[in-house]
């Protein structure tokens, strides 16, 4: 056993010592700060406010460029923002969506959304291409764009973030959290602290006072930020809350089941001698 | 090495069918009477557990087979689909993308199992090679798999592996084109990868069935690596015994599967993969999934790809040959303390190898890696070989029951055994 943990340890600490030999190349670009979430941990569910306040942030601020391939109907979700069926049929009739077939005379045509449809593309930028020719790079979907962004977290703690209780799995609303904070060079809308290289396509997309919130939270950057991330965190996974509930059961029946199995199994191998 | 007591059915029924089909007599011999080695430790439960997973792989993409379209524009949409708006896709999905690593878990502790314990010398050198086919079909099977979300790093994955066939010398080109269906990886890709991916699954049952079966020819190698020689003393029945300790192993198992599933599901998915493929934007940094990571580490280590492709598919074919390159009489790594050593450097090896296949390349990286290369293969072909020639070992237990009783009772397994 002595031997067993020697070499663990010889191991570990060779793989220590190479991280801090690659750390030092990217040293010059800081890593998103964890912050802390209503969804984080064993018993996260997201914050009906919160994710309300952050759909106004993405309607009113990044839906000028970015799409968001999720159906208006989503929004009823109780467990994400909670909107009323009417609330959301209203929403949805505030848009123009192009009908999926042509009418009687062939034509392609407009019509007022119904919750069943996917929220349409900003209206400067119908396809990826249009937005690319004129942004430079097209602005990614963000029905999925907190599940697409994660960054290196490196050895060990890579380890730890899979460990009960101090679980990591909210990189990507950290990342979006950190990218909107990341504009701290004054007279270079594109430089950002946290995006690699500092050069980011999108221009700085908002600040203080940009939007009004109607429940009286501060109109700041900070707020902002953290609302949008945590809206987007729901919309590119809306059954979090659903699956950490069946989550804690399933993890309750089993460890019971094992702890039976375990006596059941004393108990016949107790026979032998 | 059949087991003492034989089936008898008790209904007139049961006679009546054993006399035309006798399954009933085979399930009991083989899953009842089937005597089991009573020294067995808790890694010799990795058999059921895995026995287990592909079961759950197989049910668990069955169902996601019903919602799942393989085609290059929809895929991806398809399985949004199944994450928002199939009743319970989310779970079923994450149980099978969770599943697939779970599976190689295990499958790598069973194989290390393997090795520490010996369990390859004869006479199970075809029960070791079966396993060996089963795990380059469930590599194919995973990678085939992870292609199909048609996600980024899907189509950068499949592109890398695929390009590798091009490596070979004059047919390479062609080979690769053949596999792709076209002149890159595209839709025809995709549509073969989803029916082979279906298709290995089963192909992986067969070769279990011939597995299982040459197990139960040979009888199981156990941590002290001697023979059984009396089925009385050295086995107990595998129903209740073997039955009961693999439920309670397969059940902490499925609390660790469970962790992943509800409680850090993406973990172990890469980010680039919740980003539609693309031909024309490539990942900055393009990583297989964890469990062929080793692997990749190896090809990337040598700087000539025909080199590199040779080096990986043998540093996966030499296994295949352990039997052969062990020449040690000894089984067991309980008895042989030289062997110990090199096999808990190995293991080091192919896990550093893991964790560089991970991480970008830089002249640390690729040095570091070519080290490990050569651990991972000097145990394999040079320190395994000369070990069995000059190691010391310790003096085998006279017999699995003596083992048992060493461990229990000292005093009495000095005196000599009564009966043998």
């Amino acid at each position: 056993m002595i031997r067993l943990t020697t070499n663990f340890l010889a191991a570990a600490l060779m793989a220590a010592g190479m991280t801090v030999a690659f750390a030092q190349d990217d040293a010059e670009q800081p890593k998103p700060e964890r912050q802390s979430w209503s969804f984080s941990g064993l018993f996260g569910v997201y914050d009906q406010a919160q994710l309300q306040r952050g759909f106004q942030v993405y309607k009113e601020v990044c839906s000028n460029c970015h799409k968001l391939s999720i159906p208006f109907r989503a929004l009823e979700d109780p467990n994400g923002p909670g909107y009323s069926v009417d609330q959301v049929k209203a929403l949805a009739a505030s848009y123009q969506v192009t009908n999926d077939e042509p009418n009687d005379k062939g034509e392609i045509f407009k019509r007022p959304g119904t919750p069943a449809d996917d929220f349409p593309p900003p209206e400067s930028f119908p396809n990826d291409q249009a937005a690319a020719a004129a942004l430079g790079k097209a602005p990614p979907d963000m029905a999925e764009l907190a599940e697409a962004r994660k960054y290196e977290r490196g050895f060990p703690w890579f380890i730890f973030d899979a460990l009960p209780f101090d679980q990591y799995q909210e990189m990507g609303a950290d990342y979006i959290y950190a990218i909107l904070n990341g504009y701290t060079k004054s007279g270079d809308p594109q430089w950002n602290l946290y995006y690699p290289g500092h050069r980011i396509a999108m221009p700085q997309p908002i600040v203080d006072g940009a939007v009004n919130y109607s429940d009286g939270t501060p109109p700041k950057l900070d707020n902002y930020a953290r609302d949008v991330a945590a809206f987007l965190t729901w919309a590119s996974e809306p059954t979090l809350a659903e699956r950490k509930k069946i989550g804690l059961r399933v993890m309750i029946f089993l460890i019971v089941l094992a702890t039976l199995l375990y006596f059941t199994k004393k108990r016949v191998w107790s026979g032998l001698h | 090495m059949s087991g003492s007591p034989t089936y008898v059915p008790k209904s007139a029924l049961g006679r009546w069918f054993e006399s035309r089909l006798p399954i009933m007599g085979l399930v009991h011999s083989s899953f009842v009477a089937f005597p089991v080695p009573r020294n067995l430790n808790y890694l010799w439960t990795f058999g059921a557990i895995l026995a287990f997973m592909l079961g759950a792989q197989i049910v668990t993409g069955i169902i996601l087979a019903m919602h799942y379209v393989p085609s290059a524009t929809l895929a991806f949409a398809s399985v949004e689909h199944i994450m928002r708006d199939v009743n319970y896709g989310w779970l079923i999905r994450y149980l099978h993308t969770n599943g697939a690593s779970m599976f190689f878990l295990a499958v790598y502790i069973h194989m290390f199992r393997g090795i520490y314990y010996g369990s390859y010398k004869a006479p199970r050198e075809v029960l070791w090679i079966l396993g060996v086919i089963i795990y380059l079909l469930m590599m194919a099977t995973a990678f085939m798999g992870y292609v199909l979300p048609w996600g980024s790093m899907s189509f950068a994955g499949a592109t890398v592996i695929t390009n590798l066939f091009t490596a070979i010398p004059l047919v390479g080109t062609g080979v690769a084109h053949w596999l792709w269906g076209g002149y890159a990886v595209g839709d025809p890709t995709l549509n073969r990868f989803f029916s082979l991916h279906y298709l290995l699954p089963f192909m992986i049952v067969g070769v279990v069935i011939l597995h299982v079966w040459a197990l139960h020819v040979a009888g199981q190698n156990n941590p002290d690596g001697v023979e059984v020689q009396n089925v009385e003393r050295d086995t107990v029945a595998f129903t209740p015994y073997a039955t009961i300790k693999d439920l309670f192993g397969v059940s902490i198992f499925l609390i660790l599967y469970a962790w992943f599933v509800f409680y850090i599901p993406t973990y172990l998915l890469d980010a680039d993969n919740s980003v539609p493929a693309n031909p024309l934007v490539t990942p900055a940094h393009i990583v297989p999934e964890w469990y062929l990571l080793p692997f990749y580490a190896i090809l990337r280590a040598i700087p000539n790809k025909l080199v590199g492709v040779v080096a990986l598919a043998a540093a996966i074919i030499l296994l295949a040959f352990l039997p052969w390159l062990d020449t040690s009489k000894v089984k067991s790594g309980k008895y042989r303390p030289a062997f110990r050593i090199f096999f808990w450097l190995f293991v080091v090896c192919c896990v550093g190898l893991g964790y560089l296949g991970s991480q970008e390349v830089s002249d640390t990286t690729t040095w570091i890696a070519r080290i490990l290369a050569i651990g991972y293969f000097g145990f394999l072909v040079v320190a395994l070989p000369v070990l069995g020639l000059i190691e010391r070992t310790k003096p085998l237990p006279a017999s699995i029951a003596d083992a048992v009783l060493a461990k229990t009772k000292p005093a009495e397994a000095a005196a000599p055994p009564a009966s043998r």
